[in-house]
């Protein structure tokens, strides 16, 4: 019998802890496929983060490293650096890279460290129960910002993307969704781009993954996902921003 | 051993990481350890090895972390603000047990405090900065040819234990010169370590590094296990000099200070004094040893550091209340005189010594 489908390789099996409706699993799952399809899952380090996906050293099938809050790309830079031949990656939220990583992902990016970085940006602060993320929507509520982001006293949500891919040292940067079939589709697609980049010695990559936080927005999986598509995409357009071998897009 | 040269000790500490195997270090320029992180960005591309100057020295100690996770002998340098900042990495590198090297050129404090050598980050390095019980071996170079054999030392107890060591030195350990030798030789191969993440080719089940025990159990059997490692380098660990074991009195110093205190020891057994030094060389495990060695015969401890008093915490705890422990110290930056000194230990030999 033919196997359509399957477990990919890359993931070890434990059952993930993630809310229902919450696309950390399916995020996983594309970055396990590339890992198998490039063939490089034993040559693979992971850099897990502080955040929801701290548990990620469980999941990968392959080495992994669990680092300080926000300091997944220096760790990565340390991996990378010692041991060249080595796929590395790091997995962060939007707390981790975009809050108190701030310094250590933009430096990563303009050194053109050869890693690759998977940025899932939910718009909140999941593990810790809901509070304001530096990419939290204007107007948006949490448990800091009880009546709504308001730009003039919390500040403006950060484009990560369109800033990273500013950066000389930045090869590839997209930002993509899991909202819906043809969208994941089009993630996996910019994941082994990034990862490509790595292997061909290019510089920093880092995919952009738009996703959904139903249990810290208040929301069913199904309000959650219109919500991503009605609200943030207006916000955080996808695309790529950075390609290999031309400017910013 | 090889022929003598005329080194900084920032610069002799370096090229002592680079002979130990050394070949990535990370740091961010702060004085007075400038010389420090200059000559490994001369030396680690000459070498084969890796060199970054880092955006903060949050970033340098979380990249030493990656790179002792991935295997490597791996260091960073900082001084004490900067030091403060790689507080977090420390204690990260320590629950997850990575290996890495980390000199401390200490400066005057707290806050920004000045550029001169101070010893005013004694607790910090013997206490642990960071967060959480983990313990640093920490070495005390007392000149710059030992801070050459230390630095060598720091990494293979940091391969050995897999456990950052920390080198406490000052501005002056860092700036002055002095001839030093370096071993001849190829760099001693580090020894093998199967738990690094370098891929999980030949091996089948992935390694992790991490520090995270979400069970409060398992965190204490985590915990339990880490104290056990500390004990035997409290065991096996404690480095110590002493000077003129049969005397009376006994000066206590480290680094710069001893140096200091060695040339009173001299001068006051021109003037009739018996006077003797106990230096640790490992500050933590402090060497308690040494108290116990002198104790029955001393009449009496004058601890002497570039700090308000920190050390001697620990002289006391050897000491137990068997004899009088007091102490001189002087801070910000300022090196005390050996004519300070003496005149403060002849005060102590009078009996009128007091605990200041």
């Amino acid at each position: 019998m033919q196997r359509i489908f399957g477990r990919p390789a890359a993931l070890t099996g434990i059952p993930f802890h993630y809310c229902p409706g919450c696309p950390h699993g399916i995020v996983h799952r594309l970055v396990a496929e590339c890992l198998d399809e490039l063939g490089v899952c034993e040559r693979a380090v992971g850099i897990a983060p502080v955040g929801c996906a701290v548990f990620a050293y469980n999941y990968f099938n392959c080495d992994m490293i669990q680092a300080a809050h926000g300091r997944a790309p220096a760790v990565a830079t340390g991996v990378k650096r010692v041991q060249p031949d080595a796929v590395v990656f790091t997995y962060q939220g939007d707390g981790d890279l975009a809050a108190i990583g701030t310094a250590e992902i933009v430096h990563a990016a303009t050194r053109g460290e050869r890693i690759t970085v998977v940025f899932i940006n939910n718009a909140i602060y999941g593990m810790t129960g809901g509070q304001m993320a530096p990419t939290t929507l204007v107007g948006q509520e949490t448990t800091t910002t009880p009546r709504g982001r308001d730009a003039s006293y919390h500040g403006h949500p950060v484009r990560v993307s369109e800033m990273l891919a500013l950066l000389d040292g930045a090869a590839y940067v997209a930002r993509v969704s899991v909202h819906a079939p043809g969208h994941v589709n089009r993630a996996k697609r910019a994941l082994r781009r990034a990862f490509e980049v790595q292997l061909e010695n290019r510089g920093f990559s880092l995919v952009e993954v738009v996703s959904a936080c139903p249990t810290n927005w208040g929301m069913t999986p199904v309000e959650a996902l219109r919500w991503v598509e009605q609200n943030m995409l207006p916000y955080y357009r996808l695309g790529e921003f950075k390609v290999p071998g031309q400017g910013e897009a | 051993m090889a022929e003598l040269s005329l080194m900084k000790g920032n610069e002799a500490i370096a090229e002592a990481a680079i002979r130990a195997g050394c070949r990535f270090y990370a740091g961010y320029p702060i004085t007075p350890q400038n010389e420090l992180c200059e000559y490994m960005a001369r030396r680690m591309p000459e070498v084969g090895g890796t060199f970054i100057q880092s955006e903060s020295e949050v970033a340098a100690i979380n990249m030493v972390y990656g790179a002792g996770a991935a295997g490597a002998r791996a260091m960073t340098s900082s001084s004490s603000p900067g030091i403060s900042l790689k507080q977090e990495g420390i204690s990260y590198l320590c629950g997850s047990e990575v290996p890495g090297v980390i000199v401390n050129m200490v400066r005057g404090g707290p806050g920004l405090g000045s550029i001169q050598p101070a010893q005013s980050d004694y607790f910090q390095a013997t206490r642990g900065g960071g967060h959480g019980d983990y313990r640093t071996i920490v070495l005390g170079p007392g000149s710059i040819q030992e801070a050459v054999e230390l630095t060598m030392l720091a990494f293979e107890l940091a391969d050995r234990y897999r456990n950052p060591v920390v080198i406490l030195g000052d501005g002056m350990m860092g700036q002055m010169m002095e001839p030093v030798q370096f071993p001849d030789g190829p760099p001693p191969q580090p020894p093998a370590k199967p738990w690094a993440t370098t891929g999980t080719r030949g091996r089948g089940s992935p390694n992790i590094i991490n520090s995270l025990y979400i069970e409060a159990e398992r965190c204490e059997r985590h915990n339990q296990r880490l104290q056990e490692k500390y004990r035997r380098m409290e065991e096996n660990e404690p480095r110590y000099e002493l000077v003129n074991p049969e005397a009376e009195y006994f000066l206590v110093a480290y680094g710069t200070s001893s140096r200091i205190c060695r040339a009173v020891v001299g001068r006051a057994s021109r003037d009739g004094l018996r006077v003797g030094m106990i230096r640790p060389i490992t500050l933590w495990p402090f060497p308690r040893a040494a108290f116990d060695r002198v104790v029955e015969r001393a009449r009496a401890f004058l601890t002497v550091e570039m700090s308000a008093g920190q050390m001697v915490e620990d002289v006391r705890l050897a000491v137990e209340g068997r004899r009088p422990v007091h102490f001189y110290g002087r801070t910000g930056g300022v090196v005390p005189t050996p004519q300070e000194v003496l005149a403060r230990l002849k005060l102590v030999v009078e009996g009128r010594g007091g605990e200041s």
